[in-house]
């Protein structure tokens, strides 16, 4: 049982290595990357190929103000991280619960705008293609919000708990690295839907 | 294992491939090297239509260059292994470590890509050459629908709706007359392949395709389904007959008419009483029952199905079933009655017919000329 | 000094109750057993596919056979492929890359230990469902069992109307669970090779062996997420009323075939770069020479990496591309053929010069680079597009990838497991078993897949059940066949192998085979934290530069 020490680091020999949360954290993005592609590239093929039923121009309606609201929760976890790593806890939290509030916001209005299409409009995932890839793309973008706001929801109850600290906002940084992507995929997935594919 | 066994291990483990190709080469080229006796109605090195002449010049000539590859690399690794093994009263010292060497890894990626870059110029010809061609005036119009697990043949300008077995006519080379065929799908993927005629294309449904062949040799040429289409994808089978001018013109006249109860055949069926009886008793089997639902015989009004094969003019294919079995009475009795004797998982149900109807329908079906 | 005296729980007297020892291997999250885990499971189903493909093989032998209906056949083939891509060649992978990249890095552990028990067990619970299938009942048209869809599950025919029942599901289910599962294990490999290396081990002297895991664990990422997402709309189409891939409704078919490839094409560079990564440890020790050419190497594998994310097309020249697009995928895949041939050449020239040990890992990884050249040249006939509007969705195709798969991914990967199974269990394996193992393997394969492709060249197609009497083909059917019983010889050998020397095999102490690599500084088998003390490294091979103190390899990198 041995090991032959094989080089003594020199003295000041200094040996740092990205942090694996963050690197972990983007792989997955770059996998999630690729599956909200496939989607994307499934909805644009598929632009004006139904045969049938409502057509994107009919039935969607811009969702300006809860794209706001998920764009500018970008900010404000962004104020909630920085302010984390300097310390002030309450400027952290405050912005942290703004974050969720926004986020849950934009989910609000995806749900009421399904609501509108289904139960008004008639459309549905088995009307037409465009049924089928809007509920789709739009459903996996949501999903992936929502399993965001459940790690944000985590941390604001530890937050309330008192147990978050200064030395957690590496961590929580990555939790927010993650929050970027689903709001850069909206980004994406606004236009395609709701200016390129109308 | 002593160091001198596994020194003659190791020769021998290389005379041992060497035999292992001479054994491969000699059969394969032996197989191949006989013209006049086919080796296989199905070889894809023996053309006989301009596509299929095209692909086969192409593929000598990319045999030719990876096989000049091969033995390159193959020789240089047979070479490695014998000379530099380690000998016997080997001093135990390491040799010298050669870690890389910038010109010798320019040489083996320069000349790699300038073997890349042959191959695809030579490749992009013939694809141009392939699938740019137009459609000549003189040119035989066929629609083929591969359905699950049979194929359907019309030809639009001539009026001819058929089943499974293809008839073109030859194409004389100073004066082409190729057939151009349309290929949309029923149902789920298939690929129409003939080997000796083209490469094969897919029936993709929703994604019409299109191919063409100019047979030059008239005979019967064999292929069938390429594309995994379900249970009996294995018995979707191809027969293309290449016939002469006239001889095409007869059957395509033939196939034009309606069908026609021709006289009654003595004795086919083996039956007792009235031929006659029979066969009007067997079409009325088939026009009151299921039968129709499926399947359209010209002339008759009630039957027009589209989902199984036209039966108008049966008898005039030599098989049943896409290539099952050959079109005997018996056969044809046994696939009415049961189809999963010949191709179970086909979509025919049995028609749980009594064997008296079953007789006379059979009578019927066999006067469909 | 209290590091002397920390047991290793191997140690113990095996009188620990067996419901103990199998908690520990349930629960673990150390890499070392989980690794193991992959590759016993992997050799489970290893057998299991095998017995499938003998199945179909003695279906074959001769025309209008009846050893299995058509249905057993086609859920045979579907059932082959998915579980030795899926079940066999990823779980073998898998497990290799986590015994052995955070030894030869100088780590204690993968980067996150628990993911990657989770990864393990989705994989593993995956097969269990692809399995289970078999256990369900015949439904609607006899619709229930095994799928029968073809490995790559087409478009329309995985749709309800022609696939009733649940066979398909199961399909698309349990790779979904599997390739969660893939998608842990790949994040953990980039995350540990980026950030666990041992000080002083950048990325230019790490074993080539973690650069091409590195690689393979960044295709991963790239394409087990097309599968996912194209799954996901299967799913949505048969039991959401979808229409992603309803032709009946204006979806398309092609659009399957597209997603699919853009992943399986890609897949298979997943299984063979790690092929090469064992390939590249094993021929420069064997050879007793440094690798040739690292820097090129390495560059030549992200080379792969990247252009086979572009080649996916050349699976679907027939279906009807333009010219144009036939024609860039034509490029594309002949211009991996370079990277690709530059390894060829690198691992030839580390032998070159060198004094070459024909130990039966040696001897694997010498049939590879004999098969994997074939198999690679093949590929290149298949890729120019009218060659393979003859050759397309025949035995010449089956041929070629087995040749790929079986020639070089096993071949391969049965040197890796002469090679480090000292390491993983302290004994060595039967130098003589082995080499029985390798000659009939050999035998077998080439028995087989030689004359493979013959059929295909005349005109035999694929995934039929039976074929007629009269095309040629008899013959060929017959040989393949036979070969089957020399390569099943040959697996009984290996594991009979694995099984005897794990009781009776020398011991093997730290370092048989007198290798340069960080795994090689610890004890067989390491202990559950792999080094008592980091290490500090100054080259590719600090083991050399300890029994070279001379002539160091620093000095020349």
């Amino acid at each position: 049982m041995n090991v032959i020490p094989l080089t003594l680091p020199q003295p000041g020999f200094k040996w740092e290595l990205p942090s694996r949360g963050r690197v972990g954290m983007l792989s997955l993005i770059a996998a999630e990357s690729a599956i909200f592609t496939i989607f994307v590239v499934a909805y644009l093929f598929y632009i004006g190929k139904s045969l049938t039923g409502p057509m994107p121009k009919e039935v969607l309606r811009v969702p300006v103000l809860y794209t706001i609201c998920l764009l500018s929760s970008s900010l404000t976890i962004h104020l909630a991280t920085r302010a984390l790593r300097q310390g002030s806890n309450k400027v952290f939290a405050t912005s942290w619960f703004v974050t969720l509030a926004l986020g849950a916001t934009f989910l609000f209005g995806t749900a009421r705008e399904w609501h509108h299409l289904i139960y008004d409009e008639g459309l549905t995932i088995s009307t037409n293609l465009f049924g089928t890839t809007y509920y789709s793309l739009v459903g996996l973008h949501a999903f992936h919000v929502t399993v965001g706001l459940l790690g944000l929801f985590i941390v604001l109850a530890f937050t309330l708990l008192g147990k978050l600290r200064q030395e957690h906002a590496e961590r929580v940084d990555v939790l927010s690295l993650y929050w970027h992507f689903v709001d850069a995929v909206w980004v994406v997935v606004f236009t395609v839907v709701y200016v390129i594919g109308r | 294992m002593s160091e001198r066994s596994r020194i003659v291990g190791s020769a021998l483990g290389n005379l041992r491939i060497l035999c292992l190709l001479l054994l491969i080469i000699c059969p394969v080229s032996a197989a191949f090297a006989h013209p006049a006796e086919p080796l296989s109605p199905t070889n894809i090195f023996a053309p006989a239509s301009t596509p299929a002449d095209s692909i086969f010049g192409l593929s000598l000539f990319v045999l030719a260059v990876t096989a000049a590859v091969f033995v390159t690399v193959f020789t240089l690794l047979v070479y490695a292994v014998v000379k530099y093994r380690r000998k016997a009263g080997d001093d135990g010292h390491e040799p010298p470590q050669v870690y890389g060497s910038n010109q010798v890894e320019l040489a083996w990626t320069v000349i790699p890509v300038l073997i890349v870059g042959a191959l695809f110029l030579a490749t992009a010809r013939v694809i141009a050459d392939i699938q740019a061609a137009a459609p000549p005036p003189n040119s035989i119009e066929v629609v083929a629908v591969g359905h699950q697990y049979w194929w359907e043949f019309r030809y639009p300008g001539l009026k001819v709706v058929t089943a499974n077995e293809l008839h073109v006519p030859a194409s004389d080379p100073a004066h082409p007359t190729p057939t151009f065929i349309k290929l949309l799908s029923a149902d789920t993927d298939h690929s129409f392949w003939v080997p000796r005629l083209a490469g094969k294309t897919d029936l993709i449904p929703n994604h019409p395709n299109s191919m063409w062949i100019d047979p030059h040799e008239t005979g019967l040429y064999l292929g069938q389904c390429a594309q995994y289409c379900g249970t009996q994808h294995a018995k979707m089978l191809l027969r293309v007959y290449v016939q002469t001018r006239e001889e095409f013109d007869r059957w395509i006249q033939a196939q034009q008419q309606p069908a026609h109860v021709s006289p009654p055949q003595q004795a086919k069926t083996g039956l007792a009483g009235d031929p006659a009886d029979t066969v009007a008793q067997g079409r009325r089997v088939f026009e009151k029952t299921a039968c129709i639902n499926c399947h359209a015989v010209a002339g008759s009004a009630n039957a027009d199905g589209r989902f199984g094969p036209d039966l108008t003019h049966l008898m005039s294919r030599d098989t049943i079933a896409a290539g099952a079995a050959p079109n005997t009475p018996e056969n044809l009795r046994l696939w009415i009655k049961d189809p999963s004797a010949i191709k179970p998982g086909s979509l025919m149900p049995a028609m749980g017919l009594n064997d008296q109807d079953l007789n006379a329908l059979t009578a019927y079906l066999e006067t469909l000329r | 000094m209290s590091s002397d005296s920390i047991a290793w729980p191997a140690a113990q007297p095996l009188s620990r109750p067996l419901t103990d020892r199998v908690h520990e291997w349930v629960t673990t999250v150390d890499h070392k057993r989980l690794g193991i885990m992959y590759i016993v499971y992997a050799l489970c189903l290893l057998v299991i596919g095998g017995i499938e493909a003998t199945i179909m093989r003695i279906q074959l032998i001769r025309p209008h056979n009846d050893f299995v209906s058509p249905q057993v056949f086609n859920r045979m083939f579907t059932m082959h492929g998915t579980t030795m891509i899926f079940f066999v060649a990823m779980p073998l992978v898998f497990g290799f890359a986590n015994y052995l990249i955070p030894l030869m890095i100088g780590a204690r552990d993968m980067a996150f230990p628990r993911l990657n028990a989770f990864s393990f067990w989705l994989m593993a619970f995956g097969g269990l469902l692809l399995y289970f299938s078999l256990l369900g009942a015949n439904g609607l048209y006899g619709a229930g069992n095994a799928p029968d869809v073809g490995w790559w599950a087409y478009a329309p025919l995985t749709a309800l109307p022609f696939s009733p029942g649940h066979s398909t599901d199961y399909w698309t289910l349990s790779l979904l669970v599997s390739g969660f599962g893939s998608m842990g294990t790949a994040i953990n490999i980039i995350a540990t090779v980026i950030c666990m290396r041992c000080p002083g081990m950048t990325l230019a002297k790490m074993p080539l062996f973690a650069w091409l895991n590195l690689v393979m664990g960044v295709l991963v990422l790239e394409v087990i997420s097309p599968l996912t997402a194209a799954q996901l709309m299967l799913l949505i189409d048969r039991y959401l009323g979808g229409h992603f891939f309803d032709t009946q409704a204006g979806g398309s078919a092609v659009i399957w075939m597209h997603f699919f490839w853009v992943f399986g094409h890609p897949e298979v560079y997943v299984l063979v770069i790690p092929a090469f990564a064992c390939v590249s440890e094993i021929v420069p020790v064997f050879s007793r020479k440094a690798i040739f050419g690292y820097p090129i190497m390495v560059a030549a594998t992200v080379c792969i990496g990247f252009i086979s994310m572009s080649v996916w097309a050349h699976h679907m020249f027939t279906v009807g591309m333009s010219p144009q697009g036939n024609g860039f995928f034509v490029l594309s895949t002949m211009a991996i053929a370079v990277p690709t041939g530059i390894k060829i050449f690198n691992w030839l020239a580390t032998m070159w010069g060198g004094k070459i040990e024909f130990k039966t890992p040696m001897l694997f990884c010498i049939a590879f680079l004999f098969q994997f050249l074939i198999a690679g040249l093949t590929g290149v006939i298949q890729a120019s597009a009218p060659v393979d509007w003859q050759l397309a969705y025949s035995y010449f195709v089956v041929a070629h990838f087995h040749y790929v798969i079986v020639g070089g991914i096993l071949f391969a990967l049965f040197g890796a497991f002469h090679y480090w199974y000292p390491k993983i269990t302290g004994r060595m394996l039967s130098e003589t078993l082995g080499q029985l193992h390798f000659w009939l393997f050999f035998i077998g394969f080439h028995l087989t897949f030689d004359f493979m492709h013959i059929p295909g060249l005349l005109g035999m197609p694929r995934r039929i059940y039976t074929y007629e009497p009269g095309r040629g083909w008899e013959i060929w059917n017959l040989l393949v066949t036979i070969g089957v019983f020399f390569q099943a010889a040959g697996v009984l050998v290996f594991v009979g192998n694995l099984v005897w020397s794990y009781f009776g095999g020398k011991y093997a102490g730290r370092d048989p085979w007198d290798a340069w690599t960080l795994e090689w500084s610890t004890s067989s088998p390491p202990p559950a934290y792999n080094f008592a003390a980091i290490p500090t490294v100054r080259s590719r091979r600090p083991l050399w530069d300890l029994k070279h103190p001379d002539d160091p390899d620093w000095k020349y990198e």
